[in-house]
């Protein structure tokens, strides 16, 4: 697929090189030369410098034959102005747009076709947060992903001695809580994988990832470990883009304390939100913290754009007493590094906002990609579409469907329906259906396996 | 000097068009075919109009644009003015009335206060009674688009906290780009909500006279009643009713009404904090102040003591001073904590007098604000009101206002003691006085009125009056050394 990208920044380029390994031709544009030569040197791919709501810059990349824009600059009227131009100068086929300010997502009409011409439009700030936001609400889970949407949920948690299940097979899940249906999907044993069956005893430290209806999450979690209280007391560190859309989105349920080092943003910041006590002064500075209760803090969260700051602020607050701490870490180095160390989750923010822009990118009818493990692993929902002449998922058993190794159906959501996948499940037309791949190399062999054989049309 | 004959240039002006107020009587006087009464205001009128025209005429050439500190000059010139000229058909038409007696009443009426000097008001001539209520309305006219449009411009008055520092809805508070099209605008909202009251109280059983007398004064918030007994002759529930819903109407801010009406959607008044917090406490002190006075057996029925609070609380706490009994009989706490709303209750850019209760949201929140700062120092807490930030430099304003409000009633109050009025009159009457309530307690209660008083108590009450009216800022300013000096 012939894709641009218009804007090197941190989303454009972890864009770029996530697609660049699914094997895209891909032209990237900024008005910053500095950063495509960066990027150039990493990957393989073409480079533009110039502005992308030019047309003649749109021309030279090569928009003419594009199948996809991704527009995906800074400036939200760039990313407008240039899917327009792609819809009416170029017929482009697929336009994205990364649209943050509120002003326009709150009138849809603006993406219209007679206006602005804009399939998808993201905004990679508020799937941060809304992640991080479901990490606050269920504190013991490592990564909360829905699915079908949120019906279902993907939950990945660490298994404690004092769960229930811990030390005990699987099998025993099934017998200890009847009522819930749930599945494991897969365990990983010091960051190996195992296929969990029936008889595989959960230990203590394991990571799990097991699918249930988003309503019974909470009570899948106390199997694996001790439920800690639920939270209420929330510290967020910087407040830029992220940290005032999160503590927005917490303030009427939780006790936010915000703490951003520019006044002038401060003061922005205090008249904006209603409940938050913003505070003035260093993330870093431990006196503050201490001032501020940080041993009461139930999850903190250091949200800054600066990865060490973020590293340090966090591991003051986890040293403080803070319960959970949470630090946002671009450096995907620095994210193995940290997860699971005294940094309770590292959250890379490419890893968290990649799947909703792979989702439109990918073959077939992918509705959501997750990433999981920091891109080693890969959660999908796709569609099944067909019969069981023109499909070879339709109408098949689960334990009759050719997956390939690694990858499980974890469970289908039908209409309003959780279906948990067992082996005798069957798969009808129009199901949604979450695919776990442990290795992301197989995961173009689970779109193909989804994909509708001509003969259907 | 060239500056001081163009205030007297667009104050005859004034003049020339308030000659125009004297019709709604003489037409009364037609009316009611009172040919001697009809004489002297087609005279006062001539007077007026002539003395006007004459200050017009006189000094055209000095025609030009005023600056800021001419227009505090002016603002005071026309509130003092008016009531003067106003004077002149009571003196004509009653002749053992004093001057002092006249310009209180004219000036009670015209700052929307409602207190009277006035006895056997069942008795005077219609016309009369016509012309008092309706200074009252005229006064509230001028107050409206004093507070909206015009002192704000003065950098003074609760509703430049929401001048354009300040983003969002309130910023629709501006209304229209120019003042003459924002007065025109709000006067359309005053003019047809009045004549909805007029229906109202007709409906409600009174006659015609006394519908337009009593809906004049509601709407200003005046209080002027033709009945000596005030609300309390008509004796009836429904009109107490109907009174209290235009006098909480007229206590909400009149950009907020104009807004209501353009955009069709009550929204509006839930998002001006100010509004709301008004009906509030307005409504929640009714409720308490009813279950007080059945409480204490001052009604043996809790629905008449809910009823008699209600109405007196509500035209006391709104500034209108209407009376339906004589409340300086019930237990001290009642009618003290009727003053003390009247001082803090009405929404700004409305026709009632006192602190207003957006300064009174700006001390509350100040006041919660230093005590996070205590608890937190380095919160960064800006003053909120219906989520916009208020500005400090705001806040200090707001604070060196309440200051002064509170010099003035304890300096006037001291003064009228001085004079040998007894304690709870000499209070009560400077608060009702600076507030533009109207009745106060003891000798100035509901049942007595302002007569008693010696000539130089009614000139100190008339300037509490003209001092609560203009935001003692705009007055006192004038006494500055800094205001004369160039």
């Amino acid at each position: 697929m012939k894709i641009l990208i218009l804007g090197a920044g941190q989303v454009g380029s972890t864009v770029a090189e996530s697609l660049v390994s699914e094997a895209n031709d891909i032209t990237v544009v900024d008005s910053d030369g500095d950063k495509l030569r960066l990027l150039q040197d990493r990957l393989d791919l073409r480079t533009l410098t110039g502005n992308a709501a030019h047309p003649s810059v749109l021309e030279q990349a090569g928009i003419a034959d594009a199948d996809m824009l991704l527009a995906v600059t800074q400036s939200d009227e760039v990313n407008l102005v240039a899917c327009k131009l792609a819809a009416t100068l170029y017929n482009t086929p697929t336009r994205i747009a990364r649209i943050r300010a509120a002003d326009y997502l709150e009138r849809p009409e603006v993406f219209g076709t007679e206006n602005f011409c804009v399939d998808f439009s993201i905004c990679p700030e508020q799937i941060l947060t809304e992640y991080i936001v479901k990490l606050i609400e269920f504190p013991e889970a490592l990564q909360v992903l829905e699915f079908a949407g949120g019906k279902a949920s993907l939950v990945a948690v660490r298994a404690f001695e004092g769960g229930p299940l811990v030390g005990k097979p699987l099998n025993f899940l099934r017998s200890h809580m009847p009522q819930v249906e749930t599945r494991v999907a897969a365990i990983f044993r010091k960051d190996r994988p195992l296929i969990p069956e029936g008889s595989t005893v959960i230990e203590d430290g394991d990571e799990i990832f097991f699918i249930a209806a988003t309503d019974n999450i909470r009570s899948v979690l106390s199997e694996m470990r001790r439920m800690d209280k639920p939270t209420k007391r929330v510290m967020i560190v910087g407040g830029g883009n992220i940290g005032r859309r999160l503590a927005k989105a917490l303030e009427r349920d939780y006790q936010v304390k915000l703490i951003e080092h520019n006044k002038k943003s401060c003061e922005r910041l205090a008249g904006e939100l209603t409940n938050t006590l913003v505070l003035n002064g260093d993330g870093t500075d431990e006196k503050l913290m201490q001032q501020e209760h940080v041993d009461d803090v139930d999850v903190f969260c250091a949200l800054t754009n600066d990865d060490e700051n973020n590293i340090m602020s966090a591991l003051l607050a986890k040293q403080g007493g803070a319960r959970k701490v949470i630090s946002l870490i671009n450096r995907s180095a620095y994210v193995g590094l940290l997860q699971g160390g005294k940094i309770d989750i590292a959250l890379s923010p490419a890893q968290v906002t990649i799947g909703s822009l792979l989702a439109y990118v990918r073959q077939g009818d992918v509705v959501a990609v997750h990433s999981l493990r920091r891109g080693a692993a890969e959660a999908l929902e796709l569609v099944a579409h067909g019969d069981r002449q023109s499909s070879r998922v339709v109408g098949r058993r689960i334990d009759e469907i050719d997956l390939p190794k690694g990858a499980t159906i974890g469970a289908l959501v039908r209409g309003e329906r959780v279906i948990m996948g067992h082996h005798d499940t069957l798969i009808e037309a129009e199901d949604h259906v979450i695919v776990f791949v442990i290795d992301k190399r197989t995961v173009k062999k689970v779109e193909k396996l989804f994909q509708v054989s001509l003969g259907f049309f | 000097m060239q500056r001081t004959l163009t205030v007297i240039h667009a104050l005859g002006l004034m003049l020339v068009v308030f000659s125009a107020a004297y019709l709604l009587p003489v037409v009364t006087a037609v009316i009611y075919a009172d040919y001697a009464i009809l004489l002297d205001f087609l005279l006062a009128m001539i007077w007026t109009l002539a003395i006007g025209f004459l200050m017009w005429l006189l000094t055209r050439r000095s025609k030009g644009e005023l600056s800021i500190r001419h227009g505090y000059l002016l603002v005071v010139a026309m509130w003092t003015a008016m009531p003067m000229f106003a004077t002149l058909p009571l003196l004509l038409a009653i002749p053992d009335l004093s001057f002092t007696d006249a310009y209180f009443e004219t000036m009670s009426g015209l700052t929307t206060t409602g207190a009277t000097v006035m006895t056997r008001l069942d008795s005077l001539p219609p016309a009369i009674n016509v012309w008092r209520h309706e200074l009252n309305w005229l006064g509230g006219m001028g107050i409206i688009v004093l507070a909206v449009a015009i002192l704000p411009l003065l950098g003074i008055g609760g509703r430049q906290l929401f001048k354009a520092e300040t983003p969002g809805p309130m910023k629709d508070s501006a209304l229209t780009p120019r003042i003459a099209e924002t007065a025109r605008n709000l006067w359309a909202v005053y003019l047809g909500i009045t004549l909805a009251c007029i229906a109202a109280l007709k409906w409600a059983g009174m006659n015609w006279l006394d519908a337009v007398c009593h809906a004049f004064a509601a709407l200003s918030l005046g209080g002027f009643s033709t009945h000596d007994s005030s609300v309390g002759y008509f004796n009836s529930p429904l009109i107490e009713f109907v009174l209290i819903v235009f006098m909480l109407i007229a206590a909400i801010n009149f950009a907020s009404h104009f807004l209501a009406w353009r955009s069709k959607s009550l929204g509006v008044y839930l998002r001006d904090a100010e509004a709301v917090a008004t009906i509030t406490l307005i409504l929640g002190s009714c409720i308490g102040v009813g279950a007080f006075l059945w409480w204490q057996g001052t009604y043996t029925n809790f629905w008449t003591a809910l009823r008699h609070a209600s109405f007196n609380l509500v035209s006391m706490a709104t500034d209108c001073g209407f009376a339906s009994v004589d409340f300086n009989q019930w237990p001290i706490f009642a009618p003290l904590w009727m003053l003390f709303l009247s001082c803090i209750a009405v929404s700004s850019g409305s026709t009632g007098g006192g602190i207003k209760m957006i300064r009174t949201l700006v001390l509350v929140k100040q006041a919660g604000r230093e005590f996070v700062k205590l608890l937190h120092p380095a919160a960064v807490n800006p003053l909120k009101i219906g989520g916009h930030v208020v500005p400090n430099n705001i806040v200090f304003a707001v604070l060196g206002f309440i200051f002064l409000y509170f010099m003035s009633v304890a300096t006037l109050t001291f003064v009228l003691l001085i004079s040998g009025l007894d304690f709870i009159s000499a209070f009560s009457a400077i608060i009702a006085c600076i507030n533009n309530a109207g009745p106060g307690l003891n000798q100035v209660g509901p049942a007595g009125n302002y007569a008693g008083l010696t000539d130089f108590q009614t000139w100190i009450c008339t300037l509490a009056m003209l001092v609560g009216r203009l935001e003692i800022f705009t007055v006192l300013i004038l006494f500055t050394p800094h205001f004369w000096r160039r």
